[in-house]
């Protein structure tokens, strides 16, 4: 990372940091939602972006997740953070048997995506019979405060929330610089430009692919614990749904595949020009459902006949940022 | 459970089975030839619902009449996306142009939302309430008739791809791309004209689906899954698999609803793709 | 005996493209193997490379045999190996894709690097190394493709009709470099060529394969007089 990109960084930083006390509670509410798609996004880029897997069913790892971590919550009265742990590893196991199926059985491109989507369509409509988790009624979290901040069950105020999805999405920043320029990143890489050629230079690719996946399933994991705890209500038709999937990966494709910048910046961008619609829409009276869905149809299809790399790569050089 | 609730369960089930076999065969045919794998499929098929339920409220047209002009509409807005906006994809990356037909079915499903709300909406004719009964058995005519006219539209297909030039020079480039062109075929209008085709077909699909269900915007998605499990278990490539495929998947679905609950209808058809994409990836009639 | 290959044999779908093949390539020399297009060159490599087991036969590696090997286990054991159709990684830099080779033997992205830059600069593509491969024309693609093969510090190389599409001076700083490799460093190549000018200044020992057999075997000066060799590129009725 060159200079300028320091300073710019660092200045986005320090803006970050202090946005809750110079913010109203709506804008907050927007960070937060950004921060949290920049999460998701980041963890989903890790799979497609460093390794090329493209998976469409994510959302699985989001529900899941959010379900485990709930469901200790409701029934047993253990707080998030063991909960967390549930999470993680039911997440890690559904992307084990995921990409044990899939690769083993050679199941790549389309076919695979299509795999990733029929698991979270799977799942979605069974869900919806389990009644331990409320089935598709919904399972709601108690909310016993909203003001004074109780770490243990994470409860407290928004600007609480702000800070924890801000504090994950740098660890997951730092995670996948680290992992980018370690040998796990340089091998998806290679998997990704060309697998053949990566086995030809002793790559085992399956181990690595799966690696990829898990690593992938897990942090999906925690942003679903952090979903479940933060609206409090789950539905499986909405948690595990295809939108749900698509959303998480809009931030990444239109910011940049396979970049480190490139999901964040996607996923502020389109939440602001998302929203900045909507209100400007309301504002002028007209309340439609899915003006935002097909203004993300719309945004997507531009990056995607006109920037296929996204926004990054593109503003960088013109910034002369670097990568 | 009696025999002929399970016979009349399951023979409803091969009759629409026919119906999704025909949607399918129009995503098998853009599939088998341009290679374009396409999202929007059953988002294609809902606008074809809507322009039925539409032109039924407007100028009261059956949909069995409504199927000739929409067909020739979808052949040519098939045609023109073709050409327009996926022709320079061929190139790009397989994921590229898969994300671009995300987006497509995005704008069309929410655009669909935004004009027609959604509340469900239908058509109402005589013959929806009235069947023939045959012995015991109970076989609803729009299930009948609607179930006639995809395996008419897919005979029609069949013998296209069969018999006339236009058909075999389709065929061509499916198989060699660069030898299709090396004898002088247009490949480009050649996949529009696929395209259009496929599209015809599940407009054709839509007119029928009409008469069978309610139409929200939301059938969308659902339809385009729906399709591509099709494909996959009947197998990639080939026509008839579509049609078997969809059959299978129509028998087993309304055989669900009847011994699970009407809800766990899909979970069997997405169990099912699993299966397929697992054990026999080429699908039960298709070629490697 | 670095690599004997013994008896080996592979049919698809009925057609024998290699029929009880046997030859052997000793430590630190350079064979050559070749044959008119269809003998089963290819063939035979990915049978060695692990692309595909042999139907019968055995391929035996310092005393260990490799049959059923995936590609990357033959590659830890010490084979590299280059494609007859390049395949760079093209969204990454040269430099970088010489490093996804090197992180076989180093443990370290450091010590990687290093590595990488060495090679480099042994086939003369330092001063691209951080272009991307993408952008590079097809003689230096296939010096990448070298290059990533070496990186991965292999003790026998197989290089797959690496000349081709080569004008004849980037040919002969090619051989340069391959032989320059095999003087300091003691590497073992086993090359498939059509491009005689190569194979002749290169090879120590011919194996001449047609048909999917061996038809002979020899050293160069041997290979251009044997009937049975000049029979089969020239055809019959050819006078010696």
């Amino acid at each position: 990372m060159n200079r300028k990109a320091f300073v710019l960084l660092g200045l986005l930083g320090i803006a970050l940091l202090i946005l809750p006390a110079v913010a109203n509670a709506y804008v907050l509410s927007v960070a937060t939602l950004i921060l949290f798609f920049a999460y998701a996004g980041q963890a989903w880029n890790v799979m497609m972006g460093f390794c090329g897997q493209l998976s469409l069913g994510h959302s699985l790892y989001v529900g899941v997740g959010g379900y485990a971590a709930a469901a200790l919550f409701v029934h047993y009265g253990i707080g998030p953070w063991a909960g967390v742990w549930l999470a993680i590893a039911l997440c890690v196991a559904l992307g084990a048997l995921i990409g044990l199926l899939a690769f083993r059985f050679g199941v790549s491109g389309v076919y695979f995506a299509l795999l990733t989507i029929a698991f979270a369509e799977f799942t979605r409509i069974g869900f919806d019979h389990i009644q331990w988790l409320g089935a598709s009624g919904g399972f709601f979290l108690k909310v016993a405060q909203r003001e004074q901040m109780d770490l243990a069950n994470f409860r407290g105020p928004p600007a609480m929330y702000y800070y924890a999805i801000l504090a994950l999405c740098v660890l997951a920043f730092i995670s996948s610089s680290l992992l980018l320029k370690s040998k796990a990143g340089y091998y998806w890489q290679a998997i990704r430009e060309n697998e053949e050629a990566a086995q030809a230079l002793g790559i085992n690719t399956f181990r690595w692919k799966m690696l990829a996946v898990v690593i992938s399933a897990a942090m999906t994991a925690v942003a679903g614990v952090f979903y479940a705890f933060y609206y409090n209500n789950l539905f499986p038709e909405q948690i595990f749904h295809i939108s749900r999937s698509i959303e998480i990966i809009l931030g990444p494709i239109i910011g940049g595949i396979g970049t480190l910048f490139g999901p964040i910046l996607g996923a502020a961008v389109l939440t602001l020009l998302a929203d900045g619609i909507t209100e400007a829409l309301a504002a002028l009276g007209w309340e439609i459902p899915g003006v935002k869905q097909v203004f993300y149809g719309l945004v997507l299809l531009a990056v995607v006949m006109f920037l296929p790399n996204g926004i990054w790569p593109a503003l960088a050089r013109r910034f002369g940022l670097g990568k | 459970m009696s025999w002929d609730l399970v016979a009349n369960v399951a023979i409803a089930g091969v009759l629409t089975g026919l119906v999704y076999g025909l949607m399918a065969l129009g995503l098998s045919v853009i599939f088998g030839v341009v290679r374009v794998v396409n999202f929007a499929h059953g988002e294609m098929m809902t606008i074809a619902m809507y322009a039925v339920v539409v032109l039924f409220a407007a100028f009261k047209l059956d949909p069995f009449l409504a199927v000739l002009p929409v067909a020739a509409a979808f052949f040519v807005l098939g045609y023109l996306m073709q050409s327009g906006l996926i022709n320079p994809f061929i190139t790009r990356p397989e994921h590229s142009q898969f994300i671009l037909m995300v987006a497509v079915a995005l704008i069309m499903v929410n655009a669909l939302q935004m004009i027609f709300g959604p509340d469900a909406r239908n058509v109402q004719v005589d013959y929806q309430l009235e069947s023939f009964e045959i012995g015991k058995l109970l076989v609803d005519k729009a299930r009948l008739y609607s179930a006639g006219v995809a395996l008419a539209t897919s005979a029609a297909l069949f013998a296209f791809f069969r018999f006339t030039l236009l058909g075999k020079a389709i065929r061509a480039c499916a198989d060699n791309y660069l030898g299709a062109r090396v004898v002088g075929l247009n490949v480009r209008h050649l996949y529009a004209v696929t395209f259009g085709l496929g599209s015809a077909c599940v407009a054709v699909a839509g007119c029928m689906m009409v008469l069978l269900v309610e139409v929200t915007p939301t059938l969308g998605p659902a339809y385009t899954l729906l399709a591509f499990v099709i494909v996959i278990v009947g197998g990639l490539g080939s026509l008839t698999g579509a049609l078997a495929g969809g059959v299978l998947i129509g028998v087993s679905e309304a055989l669900a609803g009847l011994y699970i609950t009407p809800s766990a209808k899909s979970m069997v058809s997405f169990g099912l793709l699993i299966l397929v994409l697992l054990l026999r990836p080429q699908g039960l009639l298709g070629k490697k | 005996m670095m690599l004997r290959v013994e008896k080996i044999a592979k049919s698809f779908r009925g057609l024998q493209a290699v029929a009880q093949a046997s030859f052997e390539v000793g430590s630190g020399s350079i064979v050559a193997l070749i044959g008119p297009n269809g003998a089963g060159k290819t063939t035979c490599f990915n049978m060695i490379a692990g692309v595909f087991p042999p139907d019968s036969g055995d391929i035996v590696f310092d005393g260990k045999k490799l049959n059923g090997f995936r590609p990357d286990q033959v590659c830890a054991a010490g084979i590299g190996r280059t494609f007859q159709i390049v395949k760079p990684f093209a969204g990454l830099s040269v430099l970088d894709n010489v490093m996804v080779g090197a992180f076989l033997k180093e443990k370290t992205a450091f010590g990687a690097r290093k590595l990488a830059r060495e090679i480099l600069c042994k086939l003369n593509l330092d001063a691209k190394a951080d272009l991307l491969a993408s952008s590079l024309t097809l003689p230096d693609r296939k010096r990448l493709e070298v290059a990533r093969a070496l990186a991965t510090r292999p003790r026998l190389l197989l290089l797959d009709e690496v000349m081709a599409g080569l004008r004849p001076t980037e040919c002969d700083e090619m051989v340069a470099v391959f032989r320059e490799l095999n003087r300091a460093d003691g590497l073992t190549i086993l090359l498939i060529e059509h491009v005689m000018r190569a194979v002749m200044a290169l090879a120590q020992k011919i194996v001449v394969l047609h048909h999917g057999e061996v038809i002979a075997r020899g050293t160069p000066a041997e290979m251009v007089r044997d009937r049975a060799v000049l029979e089969c590129y020239l055809g019959e009725d050819v006078e010696v």
